[in-house]
């Protein structure tokens, strides 16, 4: 096999800088991260790689979102999570340091939409805090610290009172949050 | 069919509504008083099709434990979630605008069509009529509810719309757009192959001039260049892994010191390079003069960390740039009338100098300014609103946190401070009794005094043993001129005695001040954060001004009691000393402060945690340590270099240190606030306190007569006064320069008139900020009444189907009846 690592054509790089953050090392290094995972040498950029493969990656396997993200980046018609190289990209793009508040705010709100209904209601919220405290029983919440959690939550960014966060008033939140843009990164 | 939208009243009740309404009612108003007296009135559509009614299984939804919402309760602000809901109220409901813009495609489009218009009308400041609104709400227009048959038709007309719009953006316009777009890349690649196909179309329909084709060419030549210099740009950041490692480890808020570290040591570079290009190397390349054969005594060793003896006549020092016009290649011929030279390059040092250093400080307030204003933009907001909960939950995950422990640790933290601000927003105010309060209030009095004082008392220390040490110097110098080499030891270590009290004093006094604050038991972290920082920066600033007024007021005012012959080479010494001790310090307070109290506590006292990385006493270091950098650059050019190796040092000590001795905070650390307190310490009293320095010293301070390039002139300034003559002296033209100079920059009135403007300016923009601030508390209160409008239709196309539910059994019983007659 001692044949060179199959490079991206010029056009396609290009392509790519122009439409998404990420810059041309960061668009090479992408590539060469995703033809490692798949192991093999002929074009990646058409073929899947399936969830198990990606969760591999060290940035993304401790984290407790790994799952959720894979999903809402995968454009595979069988809804396994599967990414392809463009999909990949369309990660790496969203969580790069150049993205605009918008899309990062976009992508989070997606991530966090556990049941994928377009809103937030109190059950995506009850399982976005038990991603971000953990399952050990000491850093979990109890169920009447959860219940005013979420009832906070709501009162603080429901505006028009639904009783969901839908995606502009998630925006809003996070608008006045400064350290989201820092936060919502992953560099390879 | 039609819709007739009519409001009858209930049969049971008997109560008519006072109106049969129908068409569209002007006041809502008037609508729900009519609707609140009597609760139980049903809306009738008689033109919803029967057959979706029938196969209309409710769904009964389980309602989440949290929130029940009782709908039996009559009342308009009744939450839209569980309940029993039939599946057309449900299907509605998905399918609402603002649900389904956050997952689909179709919203997206037209969403980003809704940009493109915008930012093309703003681009040719031109309403064109026939892209006229439709609706005044646009997230509304178009949508309705979506069957399958016609989606596809609407997202196609949609997509060709936006693809219209972006053919006729700029090319910039378009990238951006692009970019921002929430789409996945196959399809951003099919919009853009769409676009360019019918640039390409429209190119080929119209006759291009060859210019414009030029132009287009360039226009691509210029886009390819720009993303190859920001690739590049990209490539030389430093450190990258490094920060990546650490970041990775111990989350944003240590990261942040690491980046306040690479923006010090950007500083640093910018002025070396311009101090270097413009005074060292001209000076380097030209033999400088000396008038006078000074003895360079060589003390082996010491040299280094005094900046003395084989130094203090060097291109480090003030003292050894030329006060003429430096000249290249004289050519000096004999002739009858004497000799003549030829000059080749000439070079105007002190000119040269004043400026370089005018121009340095000016550069780099420009750049602080600049930092400052865009962090201070990013972490400031305009309503008051709280909302903190919220934002922890939403955006306290760091992404970029790769390990395993550092997850759990992470999780941990997350966990504790939501136990805790859930606990703080919710609990009832803790009534202290006036006895506790007043004890509370003692404490915190008696802290600060005890602060205060112990600062003041340093100060009090620090000038008096100042003043000591320049008495015995004096003594020393005026006493003996035996070169013993005892002696000369011992004079010259007695110089590193003032600088390594301050030192010892800035060490050791930070710790001082965690134990009071530690005493006191704050309530809230970032409180104590702020009141720690407050301390140590007034601890900074006093022993700072006291070092200055030394400087500048005994040892400058009187040279000559030190028999000194050139004063500036003897502060820019000094401050070489203080630079270098404060490098020694910290080296010593990283290695007994962390690694051995990591030993310590883990061998002697037990504990499993290891010590908590500092992150605000650090960096107050640093911005010490640049402005002792800024204070001697007039006097000592080459002292950037110094900061960057020190600065490139700690860098890699620190990261090293780090990763084995300590561990992430438990506290929280708002990153970017604190990033923006610290740039504004560095602009505030850092930077301005030591141009005020500088400038005092350029406008006031007289020159040493015998070295450096301003020698013979009443003060610094004056070279750059002198210049302006010789140039009106030599070009008549030119006098309004000189006038302008006398009437501008001497006289105090035009000073007065700047600051004037711009206080007024500051106040008009507050006053802008007021009004935006209220404008968006109007705002919110419009959109909760939206949302109170949208429960209510909701709840009664609800009540619709319920009613139908109920009707439509009759019905098929009534037609099964029937059937069964016939």
């Amino acid at each position: 096999m001692g044949g060179t690592a199959s490079k991206l054509p010029k056009d396609l790089l290009s392509e790519y800088q122009e439409l998404t953050f990420l810059t041309k090392q960061e668009i090479l290094l992408a590539h060469k991260r995703f033809s490692e995972l798949q192991g093999r040498e002929n074009g990646p950029y058409s073929s899947r790689l399936s969830m198990e493969k990606i969760l591999t990656l060290p940035e993304l396997k401790s984290n407790p979102f790994r799952k959720r993200i894979c999903h809402v980046f995968s454009t595979s018609d069988l809804r396994d999570g599967s990414l392809s190289f463009e999909d990949f990209l369309d990660l790496l793009s969203a969580f790069s340091d150049s993205a605009t508040l918008e899309i990062k705010s976009h992508y989070a709100f997606r991530i966090f939409d556990f049941d994928d209904d377009g809103t937030l209601d109190a059950r995506d919220l009850e399982k976005l805090v038990n991603c971000l405290t953990g399952e050990t029983d000491d850093t979990r919440l109890t169920v009447e610290e959860m219940r005013q959690l979420i009832g906070n939550i709501l009162e603080e960014s429901d505006i028009d009172k639904d009783g969901t966060v839908n995606l502009s008033e998630f925006q809003h939140v996070i608008s006045r949050s400064p350290d989201f843009v820092s936060s919502f990164k992953i560099v390879l | 069919m039609a819709g007739r939208v009519g409001f009858h009243s209930d049969l049971t009740t008997d109560i008519e509504s006072p109106a049969d309404e129908e068409g569209v009612h002007d006041s809502f108003s008037q609508l729900i008083e009519e609707q609140s007296y009597d609760q139980h009135d049903v809306i009738e559509m008689t033109s919803l099709e029967l057959e979706e009614e029938s196969r209309d299984d409710v769904m009964d939804l389980e309602s989440p434990v949290y929130l029940r919402c009782d709908s039996e309760e009559p009342q308009q602000t009744e939450c839209l979630i569980g309940g029993r809901w039939s599946s057309d109220t449900l299907k509605v409901l998905s399918s609402m605008p603002s649900r389904t813009i956050g997952r689909s495609r179709g919203a997206i489009i037209s969403q980003y069509y809704n940009r493109t218009l915008q930012l093309r009308r703003r681009r040719q400041s031109r309403p064109s009529i026939q892209h006229f609104p439709r609706s005044a709400r646009p997230s509304i227009r178009g949508h309705r509810v979506e069957t399958d048959a016609d989606e596809r038709e609407e997202d196609d007309n949609k997509r060709e719309r936006l693809v219209n719009n972006l053919q006729n953006l700029s090319a910039s316009d378009r990238v951006r757009m692009l970019r921002a777009m929430p789409l996945s890349l196959a399809e951003k690649k099919e919009l853009r192959m769409l676009v360019l196909n019918k640039a390409e179309h429209s190119l080929s329909q119209n006759q291009i001039p060859c210019c414009s084709q030029l132009k287009y060419y360039i226009i691509i030549a210029v886009r390819h260049g720009w993303y190859g210099w920001l690739s590049f740009l990209s490539s030389l950041q430093l450190w990258q892994t490094a920060l990546k490692c650490v970041g990775g480890h111990f989350g944003t808020g240590v990261l942040s010191y690491f980046l306040f570290l690479r923006t010090l040591l950007f500083f640093n570079v910018f002025l070396f390079l311009v101090t270097g290009l413009f005074l060292v190397v001209p000076q380097a390349v030209v033999a400088p003069d000396r008038d006078q054969n000074t003895s360079v005594t060589s003390l082996w060793g010491l040299e280094v960390l005094t900046g003395s003896g084989y130094f203090s006549d060097s291109l480090l020092y003030y003292g050894y740039y030329s006060h003429q016009t430096l000249q290249t290649n004289r050519r000096c011929s004999e002739s009858i009338n004497g000799t003549s030279c030829e000059y080749g390059l000439s070079y105007n040092m002190p000119l040269v100098y004043f400026f370089t250093i005018g121009a340095a400080f000016f550069i780099t307030c420009i750049i602080l300014v600049y930092t400052m204003s865009k962090s201070f933009g990013r972490s400031f907001r305009i309503d008051k609103s709280k909302g903190l909960l919220a934002i922890k939950v939403f955006s306290s995950w760091d992404f970029k946190v790769s390990k395993k422990t550092s997850v759990r640790l992470q999780r941990a933290n997350i966990g504790t401070q939501l136990k805790e601000l859930v606990a703080e927003v919710n609990r009832e105010e803790l009534k202290f009794s006036v006895l506790q309060r007043l004890f509370r209030v003692f404490i915190h009095m008696l802290a600060w005094l005890m602060c205060l004082g112990s600062t003041l008392a340093c100060v009090l220390a620090v000038f008096y043993f100042s003043e000591h040490m320049h008495k015995k110097d004096v003594e020393t110098r005026s006493r003996t001129r035996m070169h013993s080499s005892d002696g000369v030891l011992l004079t010259e270590a007695s110089l590193l005695a003032v600088p390594v009290l301050v030192s010892g004093i800035n060490l050791i006094l930070p710790g001082f001040f965690n134990a009071v604050a530690w005493m006191e038991e704050y309530d809230s972290p970032s409180v104590l954060n702020y009141v720690s920082i407050s301390r140590n920066l007034l601890l900074k600033v006093s022993v700072l001004g006291v070092l200055c007024h030394h400087w500048l007021g005994r040892v400058a005012s009187d040279p000559k009691k030190l028999g000194l012959q050139c004063w500036e080479s003897f502060v820019g010494q000094e401050l070489y000393r203080f630079l270098l001790m404060d490098f020694i310090f910290m080296l010593l307070d990283t290695f007994f402060g962390e690694f051995l109290w990591r030993l310590f506590s883990q061998k002697a006292l037990k504990r499993k945690r290891k010590p908590v990385f500092d992150i605000a006493r650090n960096v107050l270091e640093l911005i010490y340590g640049q402005t002792l950098a800024w204070l001697g650059v007039l006097f000592s050019p080459l002292l950037p270099v110094v900061q960057i190796i020190k600065l490139l040092f700690f860098f890699y000590m620190k990261k090293v240190s780090l990763m084995m001795n300590c561990q992430a905070s438990g506290k929280p650390w708002r990153a970017s606030q604190m990033t923006t307190i610290f740039i504004t310490l560095l602009c505030f009293p850092s930077f301005l306190g030591a141009s005020v320095c500088v400038t005092y010293t350029m406008w006031m301070m007289e020159p040493s007569a015998g070295c450096g390039p301003f020698r013979g002139l009443k003060t610094m300034f004056q070279a750059g006064k002198r210049w302006v003559q010789e140039l009106a002296a030599q070009n008549p033209n030119l006098s309004w320069l000189v006038s302008a100079h006398t009437y501008l920059v001497e006289n105090p009135l035009f000073l007065f008139l700047c600051a004037a403007i711009f206080l007024i300016v500051i106040y008009f923009h507050s006053q802008v900020v007021d009004g935006q601030r209220k404008i968006i508390e109007l705002l919110q209160e419009q959109i909760e009444n939206e949302g109170g409008d949208k429960k209510f239709l909701i709840t009664r196309l609800q009540d619709i189907h319920e009613r139908k539910r109920v009707v439509s059994p009759r019905r098929i019983r009534g037609a099964s009846e029937d059937s069964s007659y016939s």
